[in-house]
């Protein structure tokens, strides 16, 4: 189980302009701002859950992920997981986690993946019967084939993600934090690290958190999304039911066959779309089953559909809307802050 | 119970380590010239004290010495800082610190297996050397011989630890690799890496016998060319042995507050 609770992790960043004078300037005087990455964040995620963790770039997803696998410390706050403190880093704590980053990789540049794989065998301890048998659990779902025996490098983006995956699961954990694992990959890679994950998922009774820009991913993976934006969590639960509340409206789409006058869509909903190869419109959901139906009666139109708005549409508009709400609130997103014990400091004006 | 687990992870990482090592060949190479510094002192004193010996030292022993510091530099050097740095600074620590074993542990193990390649491409050409040139002035009783043996490890791990920690402060500074030239500097006079400290002036001797740099090569150094042995080196041993202590738990103290400091950056 994890247990987060209140969670802070501010940063203290050193700003400058860019440009001569202000490097010079930056030499004797320092200027130091207070990041809020996480600001407050509470949630608790049972044994087994998958959950999606959903928010746009700088929203602290990795810093949340980061903090609960024990590489950061929290400035402030409580964090738990399966009754362990992250940041202590205790070994029993390291051997039932994995942290997966898109991003950052574990397995050694100029050697083949499986000399990381052996590492991690002896540094975790795995026995060589339970190795050989998870090997083969993972060769089978991730189809690894002859990947593990070329260098890393000559591996292409694909090809090394699933070889990351193996590497970071080789011990089994039971706590899986995956950040952006399927970046840069294509459709097909995306569907099978998805399968495999959920597969694993199910297998191990593993917890999965997982971020991913991929909102398809997220949705087909996770029962459960937090949406965090700003540091703080936005929305925590069924992603569809947060769909339904900022977008009640279907999108009903058709071919039409004839020509249709636009003043007649516009008295069924609000017309996203009107050329002569596709309509598309937004209905509210209780008005759906009678424009469906005067469609097909009193229009002549083909391939009819009925979907939800996008998910990349609908997300937007919830962050557009809390930025526009945290707008009309008085703004302290930063706090400009002269540092005092930095040891990189060198300040010689004595500010307050 | 976490250093006997540490014990039995070593053999997997010393063998990676190694492979590591022979896959950066080049790398390795160009990086042991920078270690032949002693060969530059060693053709320049040897035409000083070409007519008369210099203060004491003839051109046998400065061949001796040189050639001496050339092998225990190069057993006890690595890059350990440069790594330390880039991986704090590059958030590739991340990777290190996800796994249950010390840091410490697995920087200390890529450094010693690259030991023994070292010790094959260097290593015999120095030794052909100081028996042809340098018989007579090298330590010859068994029990020199082993002092020799334990004050190279003791100098291994006393400069390990000190790189270690200069590494360490890249957790507060944003490039610990600009101190590590000022240390670099210091070490090469108060260590006996550039001059033997013999020759250095009266006072920077005294400073020489209190600072722990004359550990990292000067005592074995001079253990194995006979200017120090017996109970003399012994007692130099022990002190050294105590300096590598402390080195060791003054890095791990640093580490262990300044890895609260580490932003992991990147992704």
């Amino acid at each position: 189980m994890i247990v987060v609770d209140e969670l802070r992790k501010h940063f203290k960043v050193h700003r400058r302009p860019p440009g001569l004078r202000a490097a010079l300037r930056s030499v004797f005087h320092r200027r130091y701002e207070v990041v809020k990455a996480v600001d407050g964040v509470s949630f608790t995620i049972e044994r087994g859950e998958r959950v999606g963790f959903l928010g746009p770039n700088g929203a602290g997803k990795t810093t949340t992920l980061k903090v609960l696998s024990g590489l950061l410390h929290p400035s402030a706050g409580r964090v738990e997981v399966d009754g362990h403190v992250p940041g202590a880093r205790a070994a029993a704590f390291l051997r039932q986690i994995t942290l997966v980053m898109g991003q950052k990789q574990q397995l050694m540049w100029d050697l083949p993946p499986a000399e990381t794989y052996a590492m991690n065998r002896a540094i975790f301890e795995v026995p060589r019967d339970q190795f050989d048998r998870t090997m083969k659990d993972l060769d089978a779902l991730l189809d690894l084939g002859p990947l593990s025996t070329k260098p890393t490098r000559q591996l292409s983006l694909g090809e090394r993600m699933k070889c990351e995956l193996a590497a970071a699961l080789l011990h089994t954990p039971t706590t899986l934090f995956l950040d952006e694992p399927t970046i840069g990959l294509d459709v097909a890679m995306q569907l099978g690290i998805r399968e495999f994950i959920r597969e694993y998922n199910q297998r191990h009774d593993a917890t999965v958190l997982l971020t991913s820009h991929y909102m398809d991913d997220v949705v087909a993976l996770c029962p459960r999304v937090i949406v965090i934006d700003g540091g703080t969590i936005i929305h925590d639960g069924d992603l569809r039911a947060l769909v339904k509340a900022i977008r009640p409206d279907k999108l009903v789409s058709f071919r039409p066959l004839a020509a249709i006058d636009l003043a007649d869509l516009e008295r069924l909903g609000r017309v996203v779309q009107h050329d002569p190869a596709r309509v598309a419109l937004e209905v509210p959901e209780d008005h759906l089953r009678d424009v469906v139906s005067h469609l097909l009666s009193a229009m002549t139109i083909a391939d009819l559909g009925i979907e939800d708005p996008p998910l990349e549409d609908v997300m937007r508009k919830l962050f557009k809307d809390k930025r526009a709400a945290a707008a009309d609130a008085p703004a302290d997103a930063a706090d400009a802050a002269d540092d005092d014990d930095e040891a990189r400091r060198d300040d010689d004006e004595g500010a307050a | 119970m976490t250093l006997r687990r540490t014990a039995r992870a070593m053999p997997a990482l010393l063998r990676i380590g190694f492979a590591e090592t022979v896959a950066y060949r080049a790398e390795f190479v160009i990086w042991m010239l920078t270690t032949t510094m002693p060969l530059v002192m060693l053709g320049l004193w040897t035409s000083v004290a070409a007519e008369a010996p210099f203060r004491g030292f003839g051109q046998r022993d400065f061949v001796a010495y040189y050639l001496a510091t050339l092998i225990v530099r190069n057993v006890t050097s690595s890059w350990v800082v440069w790594q330390i740095n880039e991986e704090i600074r590059q958030g590739n620590l991340s990777m290190r610190l996800l796994r249950p074993i010390h840091p410490f542990a697995s920087y200390a193990a890529t450094h010693l297996s690259a030991v023994p390649l070292r010790t094959l491409i260097a290593i015999p050409m120095a030794v052909v050397l100081l028996v042809t040139s340098a018989r007579d002035v090298l330590a010859t009783s068994p029990v020199d011989l082993a002092l020799f043996g334990v004050s190279l490890i003791g100098a291994w791990v006393l400069t390990f630890f000190v790189l270690v920690t200069i590494g360490t402060l890249a957790f507060w500074v944003d490039r610990s690799m600009g101190l590590f030239d000022v240390y670099m500097g210091v070490f090469a006079v108060l260590s006996g890496y550039l001059i033997p400290l013999a020759l250095l002036p009266g006072w920077m001797q005294d400073v020489a016998a209190h600072a722990p740099f004359r550990y990292m090569l000067s005592v074995p150094v001079e253990i194995l060319i006979g200017r120090l042995h017996g109970a003399d080196a012994a007692w130099q041993v022990v002190t050294q042995l105590a300096w590598a202590t402390a080195a060791v738990l003054g890095a791990r103290a640093l580490w262990k507050v300044g890895v609260r400091r580490y932003e992991a950056y990147g992704a």
